[in-house]
Order: C-alpha cells, then structure tokens, then sequence
C-alpha cells in the first residue's frame, strides 16, 4: 500500500512484489510488497529478527553474499527489474549504494576511500576524482573537518566521523539510493544527530530506506515508515499517520511500548 | 475500565502514570457535572446558599485543571507518546480546558442565581431545567463515552446539541415576550436569559468534548464540520 | 571456643577462603613451578646449543670466510659459493612457490564453496602435503622432475644430451617449492581470514567485483601475513637438505652455478659433507661451526624478521576496531 503524501503522490523509486528471502529452507522475510518514494526517506522499523535488515539487503542484492539465500519475487529500480537472468549484481550496486551499521571505511587515506568506487568504476582522470571526492566529502557535511588532512589514514577518524565518510564514499558514485541498516547505532547522541541531519539534506537528492531500531529516529527522519514483525510486512504508511493512527494493533502495541 | 487498547505498557510505571490521568480526569468531570447540578437546584429551588458553596466549588475544578495539565506535561516529556497514547494526552489537555470553562460558566450561573433570588420569581421555571437536564445528561454522556471508548456513543453527544439550541431559542423567545410586556420584568428576564446563554455554550463546550472523544478513539479530527487537509 | 583457650592462641578468624583448601594452593604453586621450570629448560637447551656453536665457530668467522671458496679439500678457505647457491635457489624456489601458494590460498578462502567436495580435498591435500617427509620431497622430486620432465625436455630440445636429466638448481627450486606450499598457503589463509567481511562488504556494496575486490582491498591489507608466510618458507628453504640432495645440490663445485641447469651448493648440505667426508676432521671442525654459526644466524634473522612483520600486522588491524 502506497500513502501519498499531502494531496501529492511522490514518484515511485522502486517497486517491491511479493518479494521473499529463504536462508535454505526458512523464510527470513516476506512476501513484502511496497514501493518506495522517490526523493523521499522510508524507514524500516521492527524488533530484533523480525527481518527489516534482510529485506533491506535484498534491495542491492547483497543477501547473495550468504550462500543457502534464495529470492522470489520482483524488485524493479525505475523499471529495470534487479533480479532478472543475467542482471548483474555489481552494476545493481553501482545505483544502490549501501552504508553499514559499523563504519567500515578502509585502511587507506581519507581521499582513497571516497575515490574507492569511482576508481573501480573505471575513472582515470585525477583531477575529476579530486572534484567528486570532494563533492561526495561535502554533501557528507564533512568537507570542512577533513579537508587540509585527506592523505591521513580514515582509521585516526572518531566513529561519527568514520560513519559520515562511509556516507561519502558511498555518495562517491552518484547511487541514485541509498541503503542505510542502522547507521547511527553505533553512535553517541550527537553524532546520531549529525547523521540524522545528514539524511535530512541528501534526500533531497537521493532515495533514502533506512532501517533503525530506534523509532523515535524513524519518527524524526522518514517520510514514510514501514513496521516488520516476525518476517512479516505489517503496516506501511506515511510515518506522521503511523505514528499517530496506524491502522493494525500490532503496529500500535509495537511503537507505544505494548510489547517488545 | 475498557481502554483503546486491552494491552498494558511494558513499562508500569507509564502505565500507572496514564491511569492516574484517566482517573483525574473522571474526577474533574464529575466535579463538573455536581457543578451544573447544583447551580440549577439553587435556581429552582431558589437556595442563594446553593449557589454560594457551588461558587466556591469551582477552585477544585481549577485545582484539578492544574493538576492534571501538569501530569500531562510530565507525560509528554518523559515518555515520548506516539499513536493512541499521543492522542489521548494531547486530548486530555483540550479536555480539561472545556472542563474548566464548564465549570466558570457554572460559577456564572450561580452569579446570576444569587442576584435573582434578591427578588420575587418571574415565573415558573419549565424549560430551563429541562435544558439543564438536557446538558447534564450530555456531559455524562460524553464522559461515559470517554471512559467507554465509545466513538459512536460520542457522536450522539453531538448530536443532541440542536435540542439545547431549540431549548435556548424557545426560552429567549419567551423571555423577550415578558420583556416586552413590561419594563419591570426586565432585570429578572435578561439574568435568566443570561443563565439560559450559559447553558447553551456549556452545550457547545459538552461537543467539544464529544467530537474529542472521537479524534481519540478513531484518530478522525471531526471538528469543524470534519473537513482535514488530507 | 572456650575462653581458656582463646587467651592461649590469639584468636583467628574463621576461614572463609569459599572452598579453597590448601591442596587447592598447594596445586596453584605447583602448577606454577612445573611450568616454569619446562620454559627454563627450553630456553637452556637452546642456550646450550648457541653456546657451543658460537663458542667454536665465532673465532672463524670473518670477511673473507663468506667470500671465499673452499680451498685444499674444505680443510681451508670459506663458504661463498654455498652462499650463492643457496641465494640462487632461494630466489627461484619463491617466485615458483609463492604465487601458486598465495593463489591457492585466495582460492579456498574467497571463492571456494565451503562444503564443496573440492574444497574439501584440497585442504586434505594440503594438510597431508604438511606432513610429507621431507626425504619424500626428494625422491619425488628426483623421480618427476628429474628424471621425467628434465629427460622429456633433454629429448625434446636438446637431442637427448643430458642436460637437465640430471640434478640442476630448477629442479631442486621447484622441489623445494612444493614442500614449502603448504606453509604459504597456511599463512596466506590466516592472514586472509584475519581481513574482516566488513571490508569487503564494503567494497561490494559500492559496485565492485569480488575479483577487484581482493585485488584492492583484501591482498593488500592481508599483505603483511602473506610476507611473514613468504619468509616462513624461505626460512625453512634455507635450511632443508634432504630435498636437495638428489635434485640438485652438489658435494664440491669449482664454480658457481652458471644456470638453471647447473648443480649448486648450499651451507646445510655443506654442514653434512663438512661432517661426514672430510679427511682431516680437526682442519674441517672450525669451518664447520662456522658453517653452522652462519646458517643458525640466517634462520634466527628470517624468523625474527617474520615475527615483526606478523606483530605489525596486528597492531595494524587493530586500529580497525
């Protein structure tokens, strides 16, 4: 079910149908269908185990990392289906990026982990990368910090500053969305802050899907929020409706401490 | 007590904290109610005494008003409510100042009351306690749909305004008559018009409470004919 | 307790040591000492080892002893050309050696299925490849390399004249190469699990391949552990003989090596010879010691040297978390 905004139905980024993920013979999650918002942030929210971060990761394909994972169903970003035969999982990549719960960057310089994906990419021009890397570091909100120490090693960085040039480095090859699985738990209230009032700013430019544990920062972050329970898609809507009317109990005794 | 939600908060103490506001809340109706009650009884049975104790009355509905805005701040801030519990605070805050203006308007009553039982009576009082009647029974209606959750219980508290209303004109219409007929009446008629204005607008302030009722159990803001920005 | 015998002793607490008898102490102590003493000994055993080398062969030792060749039947001169040799052979043996260990190791760890049967009997394979004697090495290495494929390439390119039918540093290399795979791939594969997924995961998720992904993320920062694999084998070639001796080393050469083809020879078989075919055995006793002293201090180099290089690492992939 779509909830369109205020009179306007935002543009849809990607389409989820009757989408599962198996590990083996399980199921971890689904069937979900959903889309998702253009331009806008979606939140997933849910205990722990109830499958939001496995269904994020079935966004960019990334659950095929885990050999018993098994598909069904159909994701389509802008029309073109993810899943198909013979779609290639790292071109998927390429326009979904994804930022981790605990920042990852590597152990090279500042400027090496943002330029990382455009020189994979294939980008040779220097002076190009210099410009990206530095747009990335902006759009980042980190620019200002970094900019006189980009030769330093990434792991000399406190951790808000570490998650924000993941966020960078990601933003580095232009995704068109971006996965975030927690990307603030690991973080003290201020940094949390910071990131939240990053995401904010870049969802003005990109999709944003986001999966928290926190629902006071889905409430202060998403457009649109998403509950998961047990594997299963329970209510998805515009989040200022579920967070003052959802529609199902399950919804209600979830974010109003009933149970969990 | 049935609530929105059979199950209870994880954390008791939010718990206990949302049961205590519930309980005042009852209370500082039920003050309201007595209020109106004791206000008409002082009018038709001409008891200035009535009306005096009534008049002091009212600082334990401003008491509760304090009380109860005060809890709901503590809410509001500690327990970040979202969903039913978001509605019902916010409610419980429009509520006590309905509440509150209730029971002021019951003071003005009794005001006028006092100043009527200085003289003879005009004339048998018919409507107006039957309009009395008419508003107490809304008030306990509504907050009986409060308790009950009921929406549909609520709605028919709104709707049962219109009689107040005819009541109003009627006995305006009436009183105008003896106005017209002779000066002297007049003091005595423009106090019972003025008790008879009170009523209606505790009327108006028992639908509030009714089209509350409903935003807080189905989450649809009814209020001003319903019409919402979605 | 009675008064009288409190005013006897000075009181005493009761004991409340929650189980704890004295043969539970006792053991601690026990316990303690034991293993003390076991570290001890080990460390004596070396020390008495260096000791007697150092006494009797630091006297020998000089310049000129590593520069030169043996003279007038080993009984005089140095050890030079035994330096070479084994230099030569070192060399070969890891630009043989190491990248198929590395390449194995990248194999199982990053792209084998882990239950796959394949994966399943390459491990076996390597482990039983651990435990092979070395002895074996060299009769494989006679019998396959030498006398297989060096008479096959004699035949073909060279009209059947024994050329490299016979023992030649390559072959000598590359057996010796086979016998230290399985130390590089060990290496390799902890220095490769030691990289954590989330780097990985990283890379991934920003459109790499898995291919680039190892090339630019997990060798590198595995790098360090593939070196202290790559100087472990060194370390042992250096020092191993029984491979060697019939696929290449020689007894005495009045030259250097002068190819892949040639003979070689090399301070631990020279060592054997010293020991056993010299016809003046007290002439031969210091170079001997000497001989030792030398290849002891080569090992004792390449192993620190591996340990620091491993230490680094660590402190290294400490700073990621």
């Amino acid at each position: 079910m779509t909830a369109p905004a205020a009179n306007v139905t935002p543009a849809t980024k990607l389409t989820v149908r009757d989408l599962t993920v198996y590990y083996g013979e399980k199921k971890g999650v689904g069937p979900v269908t959903m889309d998702i918002a253009e331009k806008h942030v979606t939140a997933f929210i849910g205990p722990s185990g109830c499958g939001k971060s496995t269904f994020l990761r079935s966004l960019n394909r990334m659950n095929e990392l885990i050999p018993s994972c098994r598909i069904t169903g159909e994701v389509k970003l802008d029309g073109d289906t993810i899943y198909g035969p013979g779609v290639d999982a790292v071109s998927v990549r390429r326009r979904i990026g994804m930022v981790f719960q605990r920042s990852n960057p590597f152990p090279k310089s500042i400027s090496e982990n943002v330029a990382y994906g455009l020189r994979i990419g294939g980008l040779k021009d220097e002076r190009e990368i210099a410009m990206r890397v530095e747009r990335a570091l902006q759009h980042a909100a980190l620019w200002d910090e970094v900019k006189d120490r980009l030769n330093d090693n990434a792991l000399g960085m406190s951790g808000g500053q570490q998650q924000r040039l993941c966020i960078a480095r990601a933003l580095a090859v232009e995704p068109e969305v971006l996965l975030m699985d927690e990307p603030a738990s690991a973080l003290d209230p201020i940094a949390t802050a910071h990131i939240e009032e990053l995401i904010n700013e870049i969802s003005s430019d990109y999709t944003v899907v986001i999966v928290t544990h926190n629902m006071q920062q889905a409430a202060r972050v998403a457009d649109y929020t998403a509950f998961f329970y047990m594997g299963e898609l329970v209510e998805f809507d515009r989040t200022d409706v579920l967070f003052t009317k959802p529609s199902n109990q399950r919804t209600e005794d979830y974010i109003t401490g009933r149970f969990g | 007590m049935r609530t929105v939600t059979s199950r209870e908060h994880t954390n008791r103490e939010y718990e206990q904290e949302l049961r205590r506001l519930r309980e005042q809340l009852l209370l500082m109706g039920a003050k309201v109610e007595e209020m109106i009650r004791g206000s008409i009884r002082a009018l038709v049975e001409r008891e200035t005494a009535v009306a005096e104790q009534m008049i002091a009355f009212d600082k334990k509905i401003n008491q509760l008003e304090l009380e109860i805005d005060e809890l709901c701040m503590q809410i509001l801030a500690r327990r970040q409510p979202v969903a039913s519990d978001l509605r019902f605070i916010t409610m419980a805050l429009k509520l006590v100042t309905d509440l509150e203006r209730i029971g002021d308007l019951g003071v003005n009553i009794c005001e006028r009351v006092v100043e009527l039982n200085a003289e003879p009576p005009l004339k048998p009082y018919v409507d107006m306690p039957n309009m009395a009647r008419e508003v107490q029974e809304m008030l306990h209606e509504a907050l009986d749909a409060f308790v009950a959750a009921d929406a549909d219980r609520a709605q028919r508290v709104i709707v049962r305004d219109r009689n107040v209303d005819a009541y109003y004109q009627q006995i305006f219409r009436e009183l105008l008559t003896y106005m017209m007929e002779d000066p002297r009446n007049i003091f005595r008629a423009t106090r019972l018009q003025s008790i008879a204005k009170y009523l209606e607008r505790i009327g108006d302030h028992v639908t509030n409470l009714g089209e509350m009722v409903v935003f807080m159990v189905k989450g649809k803001d009814i209020r001003h004919g319903g019409r919402q920005l979605e | 307790m009675s008064v009288g015998a409190a005013a006897a002793k000075p009181a005493k607490l009761p004991a409340r040591d929650f189980g704890r008898t004295v043969g539970n102490r006792l053991g601690d102590a026990a316990m303690a000492l034991s293993s003390g003493l076991a570290a001890a000994l080990v460390l004596a055993i070396l020390a008495v080892i260096l000791f007697d080398v150092i006494k009797n062969g630091v006297g020998h030792l000089s310049m000129t002893f590593l520069t030169q060749a043996p003279k007038e039947g080993m009984t005089a001169g140095g050890i030079f050309p035994a330096i070479v040799g084994m230099v030569e052979m070192v060399v070969l043996m890891t630009v043989a050696g190491v990248p198929v260990g590395v390449a194995t190791a990248i194999y199982l760890h990053e792209y084998a299925p882990a239950s796959a049967r394949l994966t399943r009997l390459i491990r076996i394979a390597v482990a039983n490849l651990a435990g092979v004697p070395s002895i074996v090495f060299g009769l494989f290495g006679l019998g396959f390399f030498v006398q297989f494929l060096g008479a096959g390439i004699d035949k073909v390119f060279f009209h059947g004249d024994k050329v490299y039918g016979q023992p030649a540093l390559i072959w000598a290399a590359l057996t010796m190469a086979v016998l230290t795979l399985p130390v590089v791939i060990v290496a390799t594969e902890e220095a490769l699990r030691a990289v954590p997924n989330e780097l990985r995961e990283a890379s991934l998720a920003l459109g790499a391949t898995k291919f680039q992904t190892v090339i630019h993320v997990v060798v590198p920062q595995a790098s360090a552990g593939i070196l202290t694999g790559m100087i472990l084998a060194v370390s042992r070639g250096a020092g191993e003989v029984a491979p060697i001796l019939f696929t290449g080393a020689a007894y005495f050469l009045p030259h250097l090596p002068k190819g892949l083809s040639s003979q070689f020879m090399t301070p631990s078989y020279h060592v054997y010879v010293l020991a056993t075919q010299s016809p003046d055995v007290d002439a031969t006793k210091p170079i001997l010691y000497t001989t030792v002293l030398v290849l002891l201090a080569l090992t004792f180099v390449l192993n620190i040297a591996a340990i620091v290089v491993r230490a680094r690492m660590r402190r290294q992939s400490g700073l990621a978390h």
